[in-house]
């Protein structure tokens, strides 16, 4: 066999293709499942796809896993919960109001926006809900407490939907878009509408900025240990080290999987100090960051669309995805 | 994506009552065979005859990008994301403003955010005046200048509830503000579509020509403070290393008074000529086709704007001369 033929694996990859948008690509447990735009969920349980509509008629805009479920959000105003067994569960009705981001939390809690309420809903079905300043974008649970961060214009808001103390507030000018919470509960990070990302050391809420990016960033991801935070928007994955008590502050950040096209999405393995990559151009690539080793899952595929959403099952035997032309696959590491 | 791939989005402005909502149905409702999303304000009219129709929340934020007047709707942002997703459900979006909306922001997303930039473009900015009532509106309501100045289409609506000389007063009104948008009158907003659909307003290659829809309205007094616009015609060419420097300079340290510019310029030495339109700070220029035999090279620009002066625009612009 050639060299290339060990450095790929893309002969493990199972297609999963349809013609619809993948919106949201993961697993219930370890049920492969992805959500297309027209509002579709396929389940994939034993090589069979079933597939399901949650909302009716109306499409799907985001979608999340919620332990043994999957959490859909539609443009109907409807979060909707999915079980394996195909069973759907009614979560909230926003009254036709389109749900801007959605996240589930400890303890069988979830939490979502709608332009500026902000929702949250603990384990025994108890909403709490506080008005933003400015429209939500981005939302994260804190690890520990029933404590939700919150992405918003002008900075982000830590909020204990029990107590009826004000939110403390994160100030920074500027459009806040995605929220994503240290592993540790030490940051919380935000990316941002000018192409930057920025974060807080919760302790003395000093502030970090993490710029360079040629567009904005929209996938997050924080490595099994937590000392890692790797970022798309780049053409490399951008990894900003963690470990230390300032962060990653002063520190320059790591960079792998170098292409001439843009990065989408971004995984790190449950377990080890491996990166799934998914681009622009629907190429794949597994990076190891220790030594910087690439294994490629898939060439690109020209009018394939970009890669949009990208999961690992509990275990990191699989990786699933899905492009905004509605191809998809399921890896299975041989 | 190419141009034509891009999915056009018309912004539809007015102050209230001036028939927005009636404009905006008889889009919908014309057997044209395209499909429409409409973004409406969340607190708006209700009774829109569309299947897809989102509820904004016309929210404006500023660009951290030192820029004071580049400001966007960050709603609009997030509902365009969204919308992308669905391919093939609609040919087009409309956008409707309330009648207090400054049009600047909603425009201005369509060039500032490359997201929104890479798979829609903005085709034109669509302002219904109401006849009857415009001239008590500009006394009181900034915002209704505001759109007027903005406007590439104006709908002069509500004609039947004005006389021919009321009209011809309101006309001369709005032409003070605006000379170069195309104006419609009508009533009850009946208008053929193509004269709000499909306009190309900001696509460089679409700039023919410069002239005023009415007398050029140099003789009027404006109160310094109004919104007004300033054409200039430079006969000869024109130095693009002296006008270039000049023109940037000028719309980053102007742009939050100058609301639209435009121009079509005859460069020393290029068969092309060189067009260019902006909207507040955002400048976009380029090279188009050749001048023709049978036209004169000539420059011609317009600048639509509060306190412009207009022998300062153009000794600067005298001074870029071949």
């Amino acid at each position: 066999m050639t060299t290339q033929a060990q450095t790929s694996l893309t002969q493990n990859v199972t297609a999963l293709d349809g013609v619809d948008h993948v919106i949201t690509a993961a697993f219930i447990g370890t049920h492969p499942v992805l959500v297309r735009a027209d509002g579709r969920v396929e389940i994939i349980t034993d090589g069979q796809t079933h597939s399901l509509t949650p909302h009716g008629g109306a499409p799907v805009l985001l979608g999340c896993v919620a332990g043994e479920r999957l959490l859909t959000g539609g443009e109907d105003g409807k979060i909707i919960a999915t079980s394996v067994d195909g069973s759907l569960t009614e979560i909230a009705d926003n009254k036709g109001r389109w749900v801007d981001a959605l996240v589930a939390g400890p303890s069988q809690s979830l939490a979502w926006s709608c332009g500026k309420s902000v929702f949250c809903r603990d384990g025994k079905g108890q909403i709490r809900t506080w008005e933003a300043p400015s429209s939500v974008r981005g939302l994260g649970f804190l690890p520990k407490g029933y404590r939700l961060a919150i992405a918003h214009y002008n900075g982000a808001s830590l909020w204990f939907p029990n107590s009826e103390a004000k939110p403390e507030s994160l100030d920074w000018k500027g459009s806040h878009l995605d929220l994503t919470v240290s592993p540790d509960g030490r940051f919380v990070v935000t990316s941002m509408q000018e192409n930057t990302l920025h974060g807080w050391r919760l302790t003395d809420k000093k502030d970090m900025r993490m710029s360079g990016y040629p567009s904005k960033v929209r996938s997050l991801s924080w490595s099994h240990d937590g000392q890692w935070l790797a970022t798309s928007g780049a053409e490399a994955a951008v990894i900003w080290p963690f470990k230390d008590k300032d962060g990653p502050m002063g520190k320059p950040p790591r960079e792998c999987g170098v292409r001439p096209a843009k990065i989408t999405q971004v995984a790190f393995h449950p377990k080890s100090l491996v990166l799934a990559i998914g681009y622009e151009d629907n190429c794949i690539l597994l990076c190891r960051l220790t030594d910087a080793a690439e294994l490629l899952v898939r060439r690109p595929v020209e009018g394939a669309g970009s890669i949009t959403s990208m999961a690992w099952d509990g275990a990191g035997k699989r990786l699933i995805f899905g492009t905004s032309e509605g191809q998809a696959g399921l890896l299975t590491l041989p | 994506m190419s141009a034509e791939d891009k999915i056009p989005v018309t912004v539809l402005t007015g102050y209230l009552g001036a028939g927005k909502t009636t404009l905006l149905n008889r889009i919908l409702t014309e057997p044209h065979g395209k499909k429409f999303a409409v973004v409406v304000n969340e607190f708006g009219e209700v009774g829109i005859d569309n299947d897809l129709v989102v509820g904004a929340d016309e929210e404006v934020f500023e660009m951290n990008n030192g820029c004071i007047c580049c400001t966007v709707r960050g709603d609009l942002i997030r509902i365009i994301e969204s919308l992308m997703k669905r391919k093939g459900r609609f040919d087009a979006i409309i956008v409707e403003t309330t009648g207090l909306a400054d049009p600047a922001p909603v425009a201005q997303t369509f060039f500032v955010d490359q997201d929104v930039a890479e798979k829609t473009r903005l085709d034109a900015v669509v302002t219904v005046v109401d006849a009857k009532w415009l001239s008590e509106r500009l006394k009181d309501a900034p915002e209704a200048r505001n759109q007027i100045a903005f406007a590439d289409v104006l709908i002069l609506n509500k004609t039947d509830l004005v006389t021919e000389d009321e009209l011809a007063a309101v006309e001369a009104l709005i032409r003070g503000i605006n000379p170069y948008a195309k104006l419609h009158k009508t009533q009850r907003s009946a208008v053929p579509l193509d004269a709000v659909l499909g306009r190309n307003a900001f696509d460089l290659d679409r700039i023919l020509d410069i002239e005023p829809d009415f007398l050029e309205p140099g003789h009027h007094h404006h109160h310094s403070d109004e919104i007004g616009s300033i054409a200039i015609t430079v006969e000869g060419d024109i130095n693009p290393e002296k006008f270039m420097p000049w023109i940037n300079e000028f719309t980053q340290v102007r742009g939050p008074d100058l609301l639209r510019c435009k121009g079509i310029l005859s460069f020393k030495n290029e068969p092309r000529r060189f067009v260019f339109q902006g909207v507040h700070m955002i400048l976009d220029g380029d090279l188009q086709r050749d001048w023709r035999e049978d036209e004169t090279r000539q420059s011609k620009m317009v600048f639509i704007g509060r306190k412009l002066n207009r022998q300062d625009i153009e000794a600067a612009v005298e001074a870029c001369r071949a």
